[in-house]
């Protein structure tokens, strides 16, 4: 096995690719795939926002309209900003660990192709009768009333890519507990190392209800039971209990790290330590911990009762505290730092009031008689796309910028990665500011349409414009990448010149085994310290050269996703074709098999020579 | 990982502490499984005795949860050194699903 990199074809690309286990190239197809749904539900958005452009409009039906803001809401949280974060995660926290790969590599394929099959299942719903229309929240009165097949498209995609996602999260845990360099100790880890292990271990205690919820819908739906049904002694709320136990931390499992995300850029372009690194980490944590104590503020109409309500609007106003440290943090980051505002820095920057304005509207919701007034309006609305898309879309598309060099080599234009910015910024603001004030009219969410006479035209007007700037921001964005991708010129290690971290000391390309020495770590900012005392490779080594026991590629993970793709519409199908329990046997053999063939076979990986490493320049 | 492999001997004031800290394991070890043994058979006479359903389900779910503490702790050697983040995380969890549980008694069932 030589480990020098040679062209290959593009058969031999794909194949590469399809069995790949290297968390660079995952990271690669979690960023392609999510960009997809990025773009899918994207679309949907453009469409609900032209629905919504004048009063009366009938561009599309009322029933159209419920399955579009269904699947841009799925999609968007499911599909695309969690999947797109995975990317990121796979790509730079095992090199800011000094890592040469996730702990479970062939887990990592696994939950990568789970996610995207789940996905792709959930889409083509479109095309097989009718997509759900129930809302991304899928209460059970309304999802078990829904005729078709489009719920059951929605329960089992999201119960196989949440497979996938609950795998990937225990690897990153795993990982992140297990195999950090010499001298990483928690104490040193970099903040998006950080709220990646915090988000993982959310995922590890939130999916599980999701799971619990999705199987009652899937047996209530297609194997006669009723769980959510009263009139047959079941309890509807309890799936309300059960998404919002997943749904709450589910948001912070995406705002996390984006705060990761954020506090590196500020950190490196105030060419500044990170400001309270320690009080950053207790935030984070603790952050973790509230976000499972509050799921009931989605619920304060439900009639819980006042004792309730106030236990959980006290416990959810108690999150905006370690909130609003992060926020002085980031703040006295800056503060006297050597400022260079480029693309990354200028969404950092834009990021800060965008978030405190969701922030400071969620607190208005939590104080539960206020919420009766505010509660399923286009303030909601307001709510949640302000922290959604002014926190995690914001960090999504800075963090494009800042870890393209990174992961390719090529450097984004900043011209135009600025023209994004001031367009998807502006754009932002425009649709979702004005939503606060329609809710606040009166103006109800997911309403498909409204009267002329009602005084919401011109404000909606300005928000479907809105929309139109933000979506030349991201087509801006593709251009950038087409002509970055086509231009192909490599920039090397440490392209934004202050690097602090690990990720920014490794040679470009990255060598697919990453370290050819595991480095010592002495202290936070790495590679900082490093270059401050004019190391010029930038690493103190722990170990010599020596062999490095890498892992093989592996066909299984695809085919064990295959197998429960096909196993889906065995279920969906149940009870109304005779082919439906053979398919669903079927689709449970390929994956059961396929398990068995991996736990018999014996797979040891393979070895990389020291006298090759040798002789490897580590890509320059 | 390094391949180059390193021999390493143990010194005989070593040995014998291993030794030593093996047979305090074994001890405790089978002590735990006496009192696991003991506290089974107090949960069978419970129900074998007939005693109101009232008192029978507490004091069965109590030893259960005796148990599973003697079980983490003695056999899946979570009072050893190096398991402190499975503890907190366990630990973590048992908080979580408490508070959920206690939610839905209290607001969904009893309310
Ligand atoms: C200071 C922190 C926050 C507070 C106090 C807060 C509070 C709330 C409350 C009380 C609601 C329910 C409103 C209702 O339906 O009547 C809500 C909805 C929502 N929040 Fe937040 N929130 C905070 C931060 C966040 C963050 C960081 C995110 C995501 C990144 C987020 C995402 C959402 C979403 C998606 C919904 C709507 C769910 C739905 O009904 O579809 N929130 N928030
Ligand atoms: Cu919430």
């Amino acid at each position: 096995m030589s480990s020098i990199a040679k062209k290959k074809g593009f058969g031999a690309t794909l194949w590469d690719y399809l069995t790949t286990v290297d968390h660079k190239k995952i990271a690669i197809l979690y960023l392609a795939a999510g960009s997809l749904f990025f773009v899918i539900g994207g679309i949907e958005a453009m469409l609900i926002r032209i629905q919504l452009a004048q009063p009366d409009n009938d561009f599309v039906s009322a029933g159209l309209f419920n399955e579009i803001i269904t699947m841009h809401g799925t999609t968007m949280i499911f599909l695309a900003a969690m999947p797109i974060l995975f990317g990121f995660m796979n790509a730079v926290m095992p090199l800011q660990i000094g890592a040469r790969d996730v702990a479970f590599p062939f887990l990592n394929a696994l939950g990568f192709w789970l996610f995207l099959f789940g996905g792709i299942f959930l889409n083509l719903s479109w095309f097989m009768g009718g997509a759900p229309d129930a809302g991304w929240t899928s209460y059970a009165s309304l999802s078990l009333a829904s005729p078709g097949h489009g719920i059951d498209f929605y329960a089992l995609g999201l119960q196989i890519s949440g497979a996938g996602t609950y795998i990937g999260g225990i690897n990153f845990l795993v990982t992140i507990i297990n195999m950090r360099a010499p001298g990483m100790t928690y104490m040193r880890m970099p903040l998006f190392t950080w709220t990646t292990f915090v988000a993982s271990a959310l995922i590890l205690f939130a999916f599980p209800p999701l799971t619990i919820g999705l199987f009652f819908l899937i047996f209530d739906r297609m194997f006669g039971g009723n769980f959510f049904d009263h009139t047959m002694g079941g309890n509807t709320i309890i799936w309300e209990h059960l998404f919002w136990i997943f749904g709450h931390p589910e948001v912070y499992i995406l705002i996390l790290p984006a705060f990761g995300i954020f506090s590196e850029i500020f950190a490196l372009f105030s060419r500044k330590r990170l400001f309270g690194y320690s009080s950053m980490v207790f935030a984070t944590v603790l952050i973790g911990f509230l976000g499972f104590m509050v799921w009931a503020h989605h619920m304060f109409t439900v009639g819980l009762g006042p004792t309730a309500n106030a236990i959980f609007a006290v416990a959810t106003m108690a999150i905006a505290v370690p909130t609003g440290m992060k926020i002085f943090n980031w703040l006295l980051t800056i503060w006297g730092g050597s400022i260079k505002v480029t693309t990354p820095m200028l969404y950092a920057l834009g990021f800060i009031p965008s978030f405190v304005a969701g922030g400071v509207t969620g607190i208005m919701q939590a104080a539960a008689p206020l919420d009766y007034q505010l509660h399923d309006s286009y303030f909601i609305v307001a709510h949640f796309h302000y922290v959604i898309v002014g926190g995690v879309v914001l960090a999504i598309l800075a963090a494009v910028h800042l870890y393209w060099p990174l992961m390719f080599n090529q450097m984004l234009n900043e011209t135009l990665g600025k023209w994004t910015f001031w367009f998807f910024f502006i754009g932002f603001h425009c649709t979702f500011f004005i939503q606060h004030f329609l809710g606040l009219m009166g103006m109800p969410r997911r309403v498909f349409t409204f009267g002329a006479n009602q005084g919401w035209d011109t404000f909606n007007l300005i928000s479907s414009a809105g929309a139109a700037l933000m979506a030349i921001g991201v087509i801006i964005l593709v251009i950038n990448i087409i002509i970055t991708v086509v231009k192909n010129v490599p920039v090397g290690n440490d392209p934004w010149e202050d690097g602090r971290t690990l990720e920014w000391a490794i040679p470009q390309p990255v060598p697919f085994y990453n370290f050819k020495q595991t480095p010592l770590v002495r202290g936070l900012d790495t590679f900082w310290i490093e270059k401050q005392e004019g190391n010029k490779e930038g690493m103190t080594y722990a170990e010599p050269v020596s062999d490095i026991h890498m892992p093989n590629n592996s066909f299984i993970p695809f085919v064990m996703t295959i197998g429960l793709f096909i196993a889906a519409f065995g279920a969906l199908y149940n009870g109304e074709k005779d082919w439906a329990i053979p398919v669903l046997v079927l689709g449970l053999a390929i994956t059961l098999g396929s398990m068995a063939v991996r736990s018999i076979k014996d797979d040891h990986g393979f070895h990389i020579h020291k006298e090759d490493l040798m002789n490897d320049e580590g890509g320059k | 990982m390094s391949h180059d492999a390193q021999v390493y001997v143990r010194s005989q004031t070593e040995f014998e502490y291993i030794k030593q800290k093996r047979k305090k394991d074994m001890r405790n070890q089978v002590t735990t499984f006496a009192i696991m043994i003991f506290l089974t058979l107090i949960a069978f006479t419970t129900v074998a005795a007939g005693f109101s359903v009232y008192l029978i389900v507490p004091v069965i779910l109590l030893l259960a949860a005796i148990q599973v503490v003697l079980q983490l702790y003695y056999f899946m050697h979570m009072s050893e050194k190096n398991h402190q983040v499975a503890a907190f995380f366990l630990y973590s969890a048992c908080l979580i699903a408490f508070t959920f549980i206690l939610t839905f008694l209290t607001i969904i069932w009893w309310g």
